[in-house]
């Protein structure tokens, strides 16, 4: 599985399309997490602070916190996702799941780039 | 890989859902070589299990197993077993891997001075694979001349599997459908030509290979108790609801008197209960059941999301007064109450093909 290059990722292994402010979680995740059953979606409007919880994603085996990559204000929610969560294991780096306007856009610039995420997934997985 | 009592063990293979879905309406194929094999031999076999076993041993004929429990004197439970007879003189106890190590100890500890009795841990003898599902017959039929219909649930033969002689094949399983677990020696040249063989035979049934995860979502559904979970040294007979496997009131066991003794003192104050969630959100292992106005009630000892019955569903503890069908109580999903109603279990019974298994 190839990281897209124009997103950046967290430890915690979500990504985030700068240009779309949209938010995710990468194909390393929900392959650890397998079948996802369940989003728990924040509110449109809400806060959401970089390094903080702003929901959760469940699959059969486990529950998983979701942390936000960046700080701001969610602007949109991916609702598709509330009856049909598996599109997350179908394609990690498209399902978006939401949308922020952030409060200080170089925060980005801290994230992992995509070859760092990779190097980073490598060696947890050893 | 997850470490499971020691063993490395895959939680899942090609997805859980998957996996469970293809035990459901197919076939699967389990590696339980985990789970340990406690071999009773001599005229003093059967009188060691007695007084170990809750379940009446005495009533079983050659080539028959049996659910039971071994029980410490307070009523509470060492561990879940199955017995498998032999012979009059053979027995043989599977037990769960978690707990061998414990399980062992406590049976020389109660049985060990018993005349006329060898017990041996041969867990490391045995390869144990599971082959489970509708077509679970059809895809071993395959692969021996044992005549697969004429074992009855809960009953076992002899026979050769794939050119290996006398394999103990059983009609049992813990998935809530229909299936064999074979008993293979425990080399891996054999293992793995078995289980390769095994995979090819159930291709056109869509046989998939089963991890710990599917085997967990499958005997929750057939709510099918856990060591750990469900049952434990902190939990009676009464309160995980399995006094119909026992010889209680017939026949002394280690844990018996104090059973009988809280029977007459007015019975357990708590019991085990199916929930399904009524708003969104899967409760887990451990949440707290709280009335509905948030107190805490009880425990939740498994949960998940439901592959086959695309519901949410848990076993959990629960005072008497609310264990009637129908009651609501809450779950706690991390810091907010969810709506659960408790409902019958098995959440899931397979369609009758057979006979029941011998209680």
């Amino acid at each position: 599985m190839t990281y897209p290059a124009t997103y950046r990722y967290t430890k915690e292994h979500e990504w985030i399309d700068a240009t779309a402010g949209k938010v995710g979680i990468t194909d390393y995740a929900q392959n650890t997490l397998g079948d996802i059953v369940f989003v728990d979606l924040p509110k449109v409007g809400s806060k959401v602070e970089k390094g903080k919880v702003f929901g959760s994603v469940e699959s059969v085996k486990a529950v998983s916190d979701l942390y936000s990559p960046v700080t701001g204000t969610v602007v949109e929610v991916n609702e598709e996702l509330a009856t049909a969560p598996e599109k997350i294991n179908t394609d990690a780096h498209t399902a978006w799941i939401l949308k922020v306007e952030m409060t200080d856009p170089s925060e980005v610039d801290q994230l992992l780039s995509a070859a760092d995420y990779e190097k980073f997934v490598k060696e947890e997985t050893h | 890989m997850v470490d499971f009592g020691g063993w490395d063990m895959p939680v899942e293979y090609s997805g859980i859902t998957a996996e469970h879905m293809a035990v459901r309406t197919g076939v699967g194929l389990f590696d339980v070589s985990h789970m340990g094999d406690i071999q009773f031999r001599g005229p003093g076999s059967l009188a060691a299990i007695q007084a170990l076993s809750m379940n009446d041993a005495s009533r079983l004929a050659m080539g028959q197993a049996q659910y039971s429990a071994m029980l410490y004197p307070q009523g509470t439970f060492v561990d879940d077993i199955l017995v498998h007879k032999f012979s009059d003189n053979d027995y043989l106890l599977v037990i769960n891997a978690g707990t061998r190590e414990k399980d062992y100890q406590w049976i020389r500890s109660q049985v060990g001075s018993f005349a006329g009795v060898h017990i041996s841990d041969y867990s490391d003898h045995y390869t144990q694979l599971a082959i489970q599902g509708p077509r679970a017959q059809e895809t071993l039929a395959k692969l021996t001349k044992t005549d697969l219909g004429a074992i009855k649930n809960y009953w076992f033969t002899w026979g050769t599997i794939c050119g290996v002689p006398n394999t103990l094949i059983a009609r049992t399983g813990y998935t809530g459908e229909d299936g064999f677990e074979i008993y293979l020696p425990s080399d891996e040249p054999t293992s793995t030509r078995v289980w390769n063989e095994i995979m090819g035979a159930g291709e056109e049934f869509g046989i998939l290979a089963c991890g710990l995860g599917a085997r967990n979502t499958l005997r929750l559904e057939a709510a099918m108790s856990l060591y750990g979970h469900e049952i434990s040294e902190d939990v009676n007979l009464f309160e995980a609801g399995l006094e119909r496997f026992s010889k209680l009131g017939k026949s002394d066991f280690v844990g018996s008197q104090a059973l009988l003794h809280l029977q007459q003192s007015g019975g357990p104050k708590r019991k085990l209960v199916g929930l399904e969630m009524i708003d969104r959100g899967i409760a887990r292992d451990g949440y707290k059941v709280c009335s509905l106005d948030g107190k805490e009630v009880g425990y939740v000892t498994s949960g998940s999301p439901s592959p086959y019955l695309k519901k949410n569903i848990a076993l959990a503890y629960v005072p008497l007064d609310r264990t009637a069908p129908g009651t609501e109580v809450a779950v706690e999903v991390r810091g907010n109450l969810v709506k659960a109603k408790v409902v019958p279990t098995p959440f899931y019974r397979r369609a009758k093909k057979q006979a029941t298994p011998v209680k």
